[in-house]
């Protein structure tokens, strides 16, 4: 039904520029979703190679790598560029390339705000990673930025705050793009309620960006006029409060910290039905906890200032409210679960990479749920055994996720398959490593071992080296993934069907692979959409 | 993936198994659990933290065992037959969202209690006053005279320089050691009252069971109580990012009987006729 209006000689009036034209004055949602995915994968690699400097440097007690400012630098960088670089532009890439085909539409409902929201990343990302290389170097204040600290630092201080209010322009112009496609370009017939998960939790997350980037921005600006304009916002001498950055910094950062992960609530909840061959259990419960979690993100920010002595009834408060984000969270982990409870499984790279993620980010969860309890938070604050917690939740939780979507939707996009058995290998490396890596980090912060320090006491020594062992086999062991999708789109052997998985629905399956230039030019009648519905 | 997870559980099971037994100095079990402590809230802290962290355990049983069984019998290549019919269940899903509520707030409860009985600083015997700054901390014990600034001893800071050719092994507690002990007697209720002159700092002592953070600007309080019969020398470090040598600002506690205390406390006393300089002297501490 749907081929009919794609046959080959409509594929020649794609109207799409050829040459560099095509890329800077792209207004194709498949066009800027490669673009933000190239950017995410740079910079997941650049940050990466933060991190195995980090890494080497705490291989054994001693000073022998770099300086304690060039580390701290280090730290600071890795997770802004991460956070910013990596993971964010990874879901405005996928959101790009799949919520048109998922809805039903021939692309976003705003191509040239898509266009300017890309093009705004290269210019932030350059003024950030160029502050390396200004007097004083990089910021070095930690992710967070806490003044005093931040107001220390050189010309980088001004170049790091205007790349994040680019950043956050991207960002609010690109949950903009995707809250206008979702509510204006279904097709007719797919209700909210029929929507495919991915394209739910992205709709959420939008909205959580629209809400809070603008807190980041203000956070920041204050910062900036503190330090050229004269202001007292978080100078004590001025009369001003340093806590009060910290209230409004986690106002946004525990929102963020959801951006970076609903999104791979929605791309589990589509591959772990399609390998099951089941249909996803509880539907509507995901919907409904998907919005709850996300709402229970703004009152929670508490949680990450349990030491900066609050009031008790503060406390009490945010402990409570964080807890109760388990009961949502454990909602989501159940159907997924209940999802695969007979079922006919079959266990190809995204299926491996949905399981690992939802073992892991369990793991990262009841980490989450021991870091909660405010008195065990006093030990635990500031130490390793967090910086275990949210690297489960983040690296085999959103960056996981990010590669199941990947290796799920590849053939879709190029009309190739990929080499299923470099992708396994990418699997089994990265998911026996990224334990290596990070287990043991519980111990180091249980055992009294600080975060962001340059060097440590030498009873630390062991379970640093594991630590770092597994951070250098996990990090090399990411080049196979670029490898793996270049020799796809070259060389892999075409995909026959709209299909390459027998249990897969979903519009995006509908359509042809590749996946013609302009997705849904007619919208898909309701055959088609019943048609995508079943199994 | 299974073989990931699976692999450690045996190794932790049997790790905590051990430790719960008897807590040996020095042995593995002190590189990866948090330590008990002497204080009166340290050792609450860890009964708390040891319940948590089974109770985590039961969860993950519970659920990656049924994952798992999962994985293993309901696969396609053992001729599984998927059941599509089941797509939701009012009654399971109400039992799992009921269940986990029951789990919080049985965690929930002693936590809040204790959360309470920490933070309640009143009646201290002795008071002291900590000053953070890029890079050391300075005490000033509240009603005398004693006050002296703490940075990292001699020994370690030579062998922390980029390529000092030093050992750490070689170096007595490199990096938790310092040049002014913060000397405190056991059996007394302590108050610490805590600030900062530049950034924010934080000051921990894992035995202790305190961690709070120096805000230039606020006077933080946190008590503690260290049992009578744990004398001896406890050591922390800086807890929260500041500045190139946040990694080398220890703390070092000797805590001695109320005795030994006095006798100390009165030799500092008649020693220190001209006060220490120390960046509080400046007056930078508010409110």
């Amino acid at each position: 039904m749907a081929e009919s209006h794609l046959s080959a000689a409509h594929a020649e009036h794609d109207h799409k520029p050829y040459g560099w034209r095509r890329w800077v004055f792209a207004t194709n949602h498949k066009d800027i979703g490669t673009m933000y995915l190239i950017l995410s994968g740079i910079m997941f690699f650049i940050g990466g190679s933060a991190a195995m400097v980090i890494r080497a440097q705490l291989f054994k007690s001693g000073m022998e790598l770099v300086d304690p400012a060039v580390f701290n630098s280090l730290t600071t960088m890795h997770g802004l560029i991460m956070i910013f670089g990596a993971i964010m532009p990874a879901w405005v890439g996928l959101a790009n390339w799949m919520i048109p085909m998922q809805i039903g539409a021939p692309d976003m409902a705003l191509p040239r705000l898509n266009n300017l929201s890309f093009w705004i990343l290269p210019f932030a990302f350059t003024l950030m990673l160029a502050s390396f290389f200004v007097p004083g170097s990089a910021i070095a204040g930690g992710w967070t930025m806490y003044p005093p600290l931040m107001q220390q630092f050189g010309d980088s201080f001004p170049m790091m705050i205007f790349a994040i209010h680019l950043m956050g322009i991207s960002s609010i112009l690109g949950a903009i793009n995707i809250i206008v496609t979702i509510m204006n370009l279904r097709a007719p017939g797919m209700s909210l309620l029929r929507m495919p998960l991915f394209v739910w939790t992205w709709l959420i997350t939008a909205y959580l960006l629209i809400a809070v980037m603008p807190v980041l921005a203000g956070a920041m600006t204050m910062q900036l006029t503190d330090h050229f304009f004269g202001t007292s916002f978080f100078n004590a001498a001025g009369g001003g409060d340093p806590v009060l950055f910290l209230h409004v910094f986690w106002f946004f950062g525990h929102p963020e910290v959801y951006i970076l992960i609903l999104p791979a609530f929605g791309i589990i909840s589509e591959i772990i039905p399609s390998f099951a061959r089941k249909p996803l259990f509880g539907y509507e419960a995901m919907v409904y906890a998907t919005a709850s979690i996300a709402f229970l993100s703004f009152i929670v920010w508490g949680h990450h200032m349990f030491t900066v002595g609050m009031p008790v009834a503060a406390q009490l408060f945010f402990m409570l409210s964080t807890m109760l984000i388990a009961v949502p969270t454990g909602v989501k982990v159940f159907n997924w679960v209940a999802t695969m409870w007979r079922g006919s499984m079959s266990f190809e790279p995204p299926m491996l990479f949905a399981i690992a993620f939802v073992f892991l980010f369990t793991v990262g969860g009841l980490s989450g749920l021991m870091l909660s309890l405010v008195p065990s938070d006093y030990q635990y604050h500031g130490t390793y055994f967090v910086v275990a917690h949210f690297h489960y939740v983040l690296v085999p939780g959103a960056v996981f996720a990010i590669f199941a979507g990947i290796y799920y939707w590849l053939p879709k996009w190029s009309g190739h398959m990929y080499d299923m058995r470099l992708a396994k290998w990418h699997f089994w490396l990265s998911v026996i490593f990224v334990n290596v890596l990070f287990f043991p980090m519980h111990f180091l912060g249980l055992a009294g071992m600080p975060r962001r320090i340059a060097d440590y006491a030498p009873q630390f020594t062991d379970w640093n080296m594991v630590a770092s062992i597994g951070g250098f086999v996990f990090g090399a062991s990411q080049l196979l993934l670029p490898y793996i999708v270049w020799k796809c789109v070259r060389s892999g052997k075409p995909v026959e069907a709209n299909s390459p998985w027998d249990g897969a629905r979903g519009l995006e399956w509908e359509l042809p692979s590749p996946a013609p230039y302009h997705s849904w030019e007619f919208p898909p009648t309701e055959a088609v959409l019943a048609h995508a519905d079943k199994h | 993936m299974k073989r990931a997870t699976l692999g450690k559980l045996p190794g932790i099971l049997a790790l905590a198994a051990a430790g719960g037994a008897r807590r040996a100095s020095a042995s593995g079990w002190d590189l990866i659990n948090m330590p008990r402590g002497v204080t009166n809230v340290s050792t609450r802290i860890y009964a708390l933290h040891m319940m948590a962290f089974w109770v985590c355990v039961g969860i993950a049983v519970v659920v990656f065992g049924v994952m798992i069984w999962s994985l293993i019998f309901h696969r396609r290549s053992r001729g599984a037959v998927p059941d599509v019919t089941m797509t939701h269940s009012t009654k399971v899903e109400i039992v799992w969202t009921i269940v986990p509520v029951v789990i919080l707030v049985s965690m929930a409860l002693p936590a809040a209690r204790l959360l309470v009985r920490i933070n309640n600083n009143t009646d201290p015997q002795l008071s002291i006053r900590v000053t953070g700054f890029q890079w050391g901390w300075y005490y000033h014990y509240v009603g005398t005279h004693v006050s002296f600034v703490s940075k990292l001893s001699a020994s370690s800071n030579a062998a922390r320089q980029l390529d000092s050719g030093i050992s750490p092994t070689s170096v007595p507690h490199y990096l938790l050691s310092v040049d002014h002990k913060l000397v405190v007697p056991v059996g007394e209720k302590i108050r610490l009252l805590i600030t900062s002159v530049d950034v924010i700092h934080s000051w921990w002592v894992p035995d202790l069971g305190v961690k709070k953070a120096a805000i230039p600007g606020f006077i933080n309080q946190a008590s503690f109580t260290i049992a009578p019969n744990k004398p001896g020398v406890y050591r922390g470090q800086c807890a929260e990012l500041c500045g190139r040598d946040h990694a080398f600002m220890p703390i070092v506690v000797r805590a001695v009987s109320p005795a030994q205390f006095a006798a100390w406390i009165a030799q500092r006393s008649a020693r220190q006729t001209e006060a220490v300089t120390g960046p509080a002297a400046a007056g930078a501490t508010r409110t």
